[in-house]
């Protein structure tokens, strides 16, 4: 992909993020930051790019262990992220009537 | 130009439905009912992602060469070593989410951030450290010598943005961690000619970035990423307690931007609408506090406002006449009420009462009161704050309003009971120009016939270190006490 269809990419989603995120219920705030949390991790995808790549290069085994500690942090936050939310979401409950 | 490493469309057409899924994932957050479907909708994007990336970036080893061409064999101990990575963060992070506090959520965002910080900063290292593996890089083979591997151009400035904003976000983060965990006092620390130090680093930071353009060594890289760690710190110790929910809105917003400049670099659709998406959401919370809090951006920023709960640095001036009402008073006046308004704030969260609050309206709706509860944008150390602790006290969300949809429903109240607010209930918001909190939106809590406020003591003033006009009215009773214990003996006293 050359740099113009990213910066595409990346101009329109900031367009369906700031309609989304609006349209967000302030009650459910503290859930949007701990998903956006989760969401963000997708980093792991550069991190285990960087754990896979060795005998590329001259750097390939530092970076191969810099990519390993950052799965590592990544997932941590991929399955807390998540759970978390999980666990707030289901707490949300309308009135029994 | 040529630009990075081939792309597989199949995988490119798998991150751009991750993409999707995280879309729907936030849109799934209109309304707490769609609430858990989006959550599942992130979850798959999130597994999309990773199984794109395992599979097609599957660990290799070369065995040799055949006829001039590698050959490589699946490397299934490196495959194994990253499982057993991805295993132990998902035990940490599976551990943690259980076991957390929904009183201590604040801080634990904080420390997601901090590693979403740091992550980024590992990648950049990793892709500035072997550009190969990235496809960011080009090989010059002179005739004498070494291969020469130069890093694309456009690629050093997404690196480069990359790493800046991880460690920023990294070292940011921490310290809003320790202030919010109390490990740090929630005190504005005020270096002096800090904005002149923060500017002079940015414009390093910048500077640095534009000659990392013409000069690929090393120490351009680390300078870089040392100078960020160190503004993300200084940017983040002047700025107080109360003002929280913007910085963790900020740095939520930059964890996002750190995810997009990693996924310029990558050229990966997932990441690069994750990035705006969540760039996208913490500018948009951090804007609906600035304006819950009727002050800009910049000045949050510039930070000295606001200290810890209850300093009572500068004395109230106790001495104006005020009435203190005991637990039976305030349980007989609600008991004879239509309607009672529940107005929570951070003290309710320091002090734990969510569920002796509920218990509490519960009591009320047997005497036939009709139970509400108002929040206030900024109420607690995040936005939303509020919102989940009630509803982890299993308060139904439907009897959960913001300021804008109850404001107007004081007038007709018997009972506000404000219980840990302060600040955003003050009426000099609206009145006193010299006020510091002058132009904040407030409850107008003082249009119920009677105010029942509690607190700790009248000693102490809000965050803003303003004292409360509401504490003098005719129709204000206030409730000297913990928080949680007042409401016990209010629970006691309606049986």
């Amino acid at each position: 992909m050359d740099f113009i269809s990213i910066l595409s990419i990346f101009v329109l989603a900031c367009f369906v993020g700031y309609y989304v995120v609006w349209s967000v219920t302030p009650a459910l705030h503290t859930p949007l930051m701990a998903v956006t949390n989760a969401i963000s991790s997708v980093i792991i995808v550069g991190a285990l790019i960087a754990s896979a790549a060795v005998g590329l290069g001259s750097g390939g085994a530092v970076s191969k262990w810099l990519g390993l500690v950052a799965v590592v942090f990544a997932s941590i936050n991929i399955f807390g992220g998540f759970a978390v939310t999980a666990r707030m979401l289901a707490m949300y409950k309308k009135k029994v009537r | 130009m040529e630009h990075g490493a081939p792309v597989n469309p199949w995988a490119a057409l798998a991150y751009l439905v991750a993409g999707v899924c995280f879309i729907l994932a936030l849109r799934g957050l209109s309304s707490p009912v769609s609430s858990q479907r989006g959550n599942r909708f992130g979850m798959i994007g999130m597994t999309i992602a990773v199984v794109t990336t395992i599979v097609t970036h599957f660990p290799m080893t070369a065995l040799g060469a055949l006829d001039g061409q590698p050959i490589f064999e699946p490397d299934l101990g490196l495959a194994g070593q990253i499982l057993a990575a991805i295993a132990i963060g998902a035990a940490i992070g599976l551990v943690t989410a259980r076991k957390i506090a929904m009183t201590a959520m604040p801080q634990l965002v904080a420390a997601f951030h901090s590693l979403v910080g740091l992550a980024a900063v590992l990648v950049a290292a990793a892709a500035f450290l072997n550009p190969l593996a990235f496809g960011i890089a080009q090989v010059i083979r002179p005739i004498y010598g070494p291969d020469v591997v130069t890093i694309l151009q456009v690629s050093r400035v997404e690196m480069g943005l990359g790493v800046a904003i991880g460690a920023i976000t990294f070292s940011g983060s921490v310290i809003a961690f320790l202030k919010l965990n109390g490990n740090m006092s929630g005190k504005p620390i005020m270096l002096p000619g800090r904005h002149v130090i923060n500017l002079a680093l940015l414009a390093g930071i910048l500077g640095l970035i534009g000659y990392f353009l013409t000069d690929q060594s090393p120490w351009v890289f680390w300078t870089i990423t040392a100078l960020s760690f160190v503004i993300g710190f200084l940017l983040i110790i002047p700025i107080g307690g109360a003002d929280m929910p913007v910085v963790v809105s900020m740095l939520n917003s930059y964890s996002g931007w750190a995810a997009a400049a990693m996924g310029f670099t990558l050229h990966n659709s997932a990441m690069i609408i994750t990035g705006a998406l969540v760039g996208s959401s913490g500018a948009i919370l951090s804007y609906i506090m600035c304006r819950a809090m009727n002050r800009s951006f910049i000045s949050v920023i510039a930070g000295g406002f606001g200290g810890d709960s209850g300093s009572g640095a500068a004395a109230a001036a106790t001495d104006r006449p005020w009435k203190r009402g005991s637990a039976e008073d305030a349980a007989f006046l609600m008991q004879q009420a239509e309607q009672v308004i529940i107005v929570p704030g951070y003290g309710m969260a320091v002090a734990q009462a969510q569920h002796t609050l509920r218990e509490m309206a519960d009591k009320l709706k047997e005497h036939g009161v009709r139970v509400k509860y108002a929040i206030h944008p900024v109420a607690g150390r995040m936005p939303g704050h509020m919102n989940v602790l009630l509803a982890e006290a299993n308060v139904p969300y439907d009897e959960v309003f913001e300021l804008e949809d109850i404001n107007s429903e004081f007038a007709q109240t018997d009972v506000a009971f404000v219980i840990g607010a302060n600040d955003v209930t003050n009426p000099a918001a609206k009145t006193d120009k010299s006020s510091p909190i002058y132009g904040m939106p407030v409850l107008d809590v003082e249009k119920a016939k009677t105010v029942l406020f509690i607190k700790r003591s009248m000693g102490g003033v809000g965050y803003a270190g303003v004292d409360n006009e509401l504490f003098y009215r005719d129709n204000t009773m206030m409730l000297l006490a913990d928080a949680k214990k007042m409401v016990e003996e209010i629970v006691k006293s309606l049986d």
